[in-house]
């Protein structure tokens, strides 16, 4: 009897340690990653890296400051086209509509999350690119945007719907329309939560390079305005890789430790909002 | 609530402001072969020095891709080392109701390239003994088709690990335009084109990418341009030509396997000079052409082009002996100038 | 309209109480039209998405039938598009990431649910959720410049003299291929596996492992067979997820996989996934069949995940709504 306990102790003890192991592998992943960018690319960060322009092929020195800021329009135009379709179809959602209506949308935000990202790059590509007849800042940002709807959609409904009724009550027995409710009282009760959910979603896209490849294509140069081809950052740091040039390879490490740095950022600042103040109360 | 509404407003200022902004620069965005990259690069970025008013974005994306995009219409001008087929220049006429015109840029070399642990010594390869490790026959580095050629050099009893184009590409047009010109069997199980079913092999995107795998992969052989062997500092090897002779790829060897269809170029540039007859010619050499429309809608990018076109005929040719691209014969250049005409 | 109304609005979404008139001019009409349009904006959005999809496959659906996924040939010279060696490829690496993951996911959840403190666990799955906010391209540059060249060099030989045997590990050895695209994979996908994990662990009650460890189980037997199976659906759940993630994946797997049509048993083999043969190809398909049938591709993917993520979904919100809707001890 005794040994027979004594060995399910031991299986126990072991298989807990197991599972520490385990954690512990996960979770050094992260820190393996990281280490790893910051001593290939940390060397490569240098102020060049930030304002130059890519340097013709085989020749060193060239930057990455157009991807950049290739980047941050798209971005930028993502947000633009994510958030307000987002916010106040949540709005809709969480304020105004019926059963039938609320699931239907629910649906389709929830099948446009999980469609891999190729596919909506196929899909900018099909319905931007081709009819306007040019790779563009636009459709990259019209595709990234795509991907930041339901994420946002989602997030903000849930935030809008943990605002306790009382709060709402409140406001009507004040006398206030409903949309004056939303505005002065509902949303910023949720406001937290709201602008968690657009930096998650943000920090989701500004990772993304497949629906790049056939929206934005490329750009060697400044990109002006919004109907022309531009680079990005993750664009660049896969063609980088795969090239040959050393010199290359060590602009991609750079350019991931930028990208890294900056989605684990806003990652962690978005939590922080989260967890700092809930102005939410959990009902 | 303020606060959104002000960030929202700096949003939208910063929006106007880049179409705004959109108007400060000529950009022209052509799309097409890795092949020429290198020295596209360097042409478009010199160019644009010289003559401030156009910027050429060029991305090197693959032959298939400059065909297709160009005419679809979403760039502005292609390149292609694999001229457009009858197929594709319908195509694009009946798509945009007018042609496309093949522009001869420089000469170029594809070379196979290798890593073989242990040999430092450029390889001789015969027709044969690249076919058959394309077509998956010959395994090892150390089969007989290989080491009759090589005669002193210890090969390895490796496996051979071949490298090709994952994506349509100019490059694999002129080595599998050359193996079909040099092997039945190959002609008839696989064929030429910028995107053939490979009997075995990894699939590597653009030149850069293949480059990037030879070097690192040990025991694996590769085709790429010339400059790409060259700037990277991998082996490459000589190639048994037409007249049994053993010719590594460089400037005069290149040059040599286009004398001959210099005189005889066609009027719409489209031609094939792997195989060539002749002494001291490389088998895998080839012209690489720009794809331009012959009519543009917008007159200041066609008159970028063209000014773009004539300087590469003249001073941009200087460049490209450097980068170990051959200049165009002279006969070709005075044709192209006169075809310039043609483009409105 | 009066200052004064006689009726108190309801606070919930139903309005009927007001009349058209006193609701428009109080702008709730308004508002209720402008966030329905952006609703409804989602909803078309997706309906145009997935029309584009079969819209745009039309051809090769005709011309092979379901022949396109019974055929392994792409040969974009004779025409001929066969889907078999990429949905090979992406069920291969898809397994492959899933036998490393799902180990390695579940006993970090464990670990995290039953053994942790609270703190230690929150501080653990904050980094986990870092960990899956990494983008794929980032896995791409870790794979090409470290983890293929650990492949070649050390485990694929350590795999071939160990398990030779198995016609998994035969054949030439490139560092790249299906195996090392698994493993990417697998990387990538256990935060997911972990992070929903924990929460359905967590969401287990207390009264459950209780009643065993009263019954004098060890603490791993009332985790291993009392409190795991309880989560069972949800943890399947989060494999599901998962999976579907690692179909989708693109840029990673093209970047270590070789790139290569082949159907092979061999996990040293290159290979190709639907995603990286869209991605390769897309801008360059030159025929109209060829394009099509990489929308096809793309069609089928999309489907896929699909099913997937709705069958997590169901999973997932079955199991944390029984373990809340039994009560906590």
């Amino acid at each position: 009897m005794n040994s027979r306990l004594r060995w399910r102790k031991f299986v126990s003890r072991f298989m807990l340690t197991m599972t520490g192991v385990c954690a512990l592998v996960s979770v050094s992943v992260l820190f393996f990653i990281l280490g790893h960018l910051v001593y290939h690319g940390g060397t490569s960060i240098s102020w060049a890296f930030f304002t130059k322009l890519p340097a013709p092929v085989g020749e060193t020195g060239g930057g990455m400051a157009n991807a950049i800021i290739g980047s941050a329009k798209m971005l930028l135009l993502a947000t633009l086209i994510g958030v307000p379709v987002g916010f106040f179809g949540a709005i809709y959602l969480a304020e105004f509509s019926g059963g039938t209506t609320a699931f239907v949308v629910r649906y389709a935000a929830d099948l446009l999350n999980g469609v891999p990202s190729i596919v909506i790059g196929i899909f900018a590509y099909s319905i931007v690119v081709l009819p306007f007849k040019h790779f563009s800042t636009l459709a990259g940002g019209f595709a990234l945007g795509l991907m930041m709807i339901p994420i946002t959609l989602r997030s903000t409904e849930e935030f809008l719907r943990a605002v306790p009724t009382a709060l709402r009550e409140a406001a009507m027995a004040l006398g206030a329309s409903k949309w004056k409710a939303i505005v002065t009282v509902i949303v910023p009760a949720a406001y937290r939560g709201i602008l968690t959910a657009v930096l998650l979603a943000f920090a989701r896209v500004a990772g993304e390079t497949a629906p790049l490849l056939f929206t934005a294509l490329g750009n060697r140069f400044w990109s002006p305005g919004w109907n022309q081809p531009t680079d990005s950052l993750p664009v660049a740091i896969y063609r980088y890789a795969i090239s040959p040039f050393e010199d290359w390879h060590r602009q991609a490490w750079a350019a991931g430790l930028v990208l890294l740095v900056l989605i684990l950022v806003i990652n962690i600042v978005a939590r922080a909002i989260l967890s700092r103040g809930i102005a939410v109360p959990r009902s | 609530m303020k606060r959104i509404a002000v960030l929202l407003l700096a949003a939208l200022a910063l929006a106007l402001a880049g179409v705004v902004w959109a108007d400060s620069a000529l950009l022209i965005n052509g799309a097409g072969a890795t092949f020429p990259y290198p020295i596209y690069s360097k042409w478009f970025d010199e160019y644009h020095k010289t003559n401030g008013a156009a910027q050429i974005n060029y991305q090197s994306v693959g032959s298939g891709a400059g065909i297709k995009q160009v005419t679809e219409g979403t760039v502005d001008f292609g390149a292609t080392d694999g001229p457009m087929n009858d197929d594709q220049l319908k195509a694009y006429k009946d798509k945009h109701g007018s042609a496309i015109l093949h522009f001869p840029t420089v000469l170029g070399a594809v070379v196979p390239t290798y890593n073989i642990p242990g040999v430092t010594t450029p390889l001789n390869f015969t027709p044969d003994a690249l076919v058959g490790i394309f077509l998956g026959r010959i395994s090892k580095w150390n089969d007989p088709v290989i080491a009759n050629a090589n005669k002193g050099v210890n090969l390895p009893a490796n496996d051979i690990v071949v490298i090709h184009r994952s994506d349509g590409s100019g490059t694999t047009y002129i080595w599998t335009d050359y193996f079909s010109k040099v092997s039945a069997d190959w002609k008839d199980k696989v064929g030429k084109g910028t995107s053939v079913n490979w009997p075995v092999g990894l699939g590597g995107k653009g030149n850069e990418n293949v480059t990037g795998l030879v070097k690192q992969t040990p025991n694996a052989i590769g085709y790429v341009e010339l400059i790409y062997a060259v700037q990277n500092k991998i082996p490459y090897g000589a190639v048994k030509n037409a007249v049994g002779e053993f010719v590594t790829a460089d400037l005069a060897s290149v040059s040599a396997a286009a004398a001959a269809a210099s005189t005889t170029m066609p009027d719409d540039f489209r031609v094939s000079i792997t195989n060539a007859k002749g002494k001291g010619v490389y088998p895998i050499s080839s012209f690489t052409w720009l794809l331009i429309p012959q009519k543009f809608t917008d007159a200041s990018k066609r008159d970028a082009i063209k000014g773009f076109v004539t300087w590469m005929l003249a001073d941009g040719q200087n460049y490209a002996e450097n980068l170990s691209y051959a200049k165009l014969p002279k006969e070709v250049v005075a044709k192209e100038l006169t075809a310039l005409n043609k483009i409105q | 309209m009066a200052t004064t109304t006689t009726i108190v609005p309801s606070a919930g979404p139903v309005v009927g109480s007001r009349s058209f008139l006193s609701r428009l001019r109080e702008g709730d009409e308004i508002a209720r039209i402008i966030t329905f349009l952006f609703a409804a904006s989602v909803v078309l959005i997706t309906l145009l998405l997935v029309f584009e999809l079969w819209q745009g496959s039309v051809l090769p659906r005709h011309k092979f039938g379901f022949n396109f996924f019974r055929t392994s040939v792409w040969d974009p010279i004779f025409d001929q598009f066969g889907a078999l060696p990429f949905i090979y490829g992406t069920l291969v690496t898809a397994l492959v990431s899933l036998l490393i993951a799902v180990p390695l996911g579940i006993g970090a959840a464990i670990f995290l649910a039953e053994l942790a403190p609270p703190r230690i666990s929150d501080t653990l799955e904050f980094f986990i959720d870092l960990l899956a906010a990494v983008p794929s391209v980032i896995y791409g540059l870790l794979g090409v410049f470290v983890v293929i060249p650990l492949m070649r060099e050390y485990i694929q030989p350590a795999l071939k003299n160990t398990l030779g045997f198995l016609p998994f590990f035969q054949g030439p050895m490139y560092g790249m291929g299906f195996l090392t695209a698994g493993i990417v994979l697998a990387i990538m996908v256990t935060p997911y596996i972990i992070s929903v994990s924990r929460e359905v662990l967590l969401s287990v009650p207390r009264d459950q492992r209780e009643a065993a460890l009263s019954l004098g189980s060890t603490h791993w037997e009332s985790t291993w067979k009392v409190v795991v199976p309880f989560a069972r659906a949800g943890i399947m759940g989060s494999i599901f997820l998962a999976l579907a993630r690692a179909l989708g994946e693109t840029m990673a797997v093209t970047m270590v996989i070789g790139n290569a049509p082949v159907i092979s048993a061999s996990l040293f083999s290159p290979g190709y996934s639907i995603a990286a043969i869209i991605a390769n190809e897309l801008t360059e398909a030159t025929s109209n069949l060829h394009y099509q049938s990489l929308i096809e591709l793309g069609l089928v993917l999309f489907l896929l995940t699909f099913i997937l993520n709705g069958l997590a979904r169901l999973l997932i919100v079955a199991t944390t709504q029984r373990g809340g809707g039994m009560g906590n001890a």
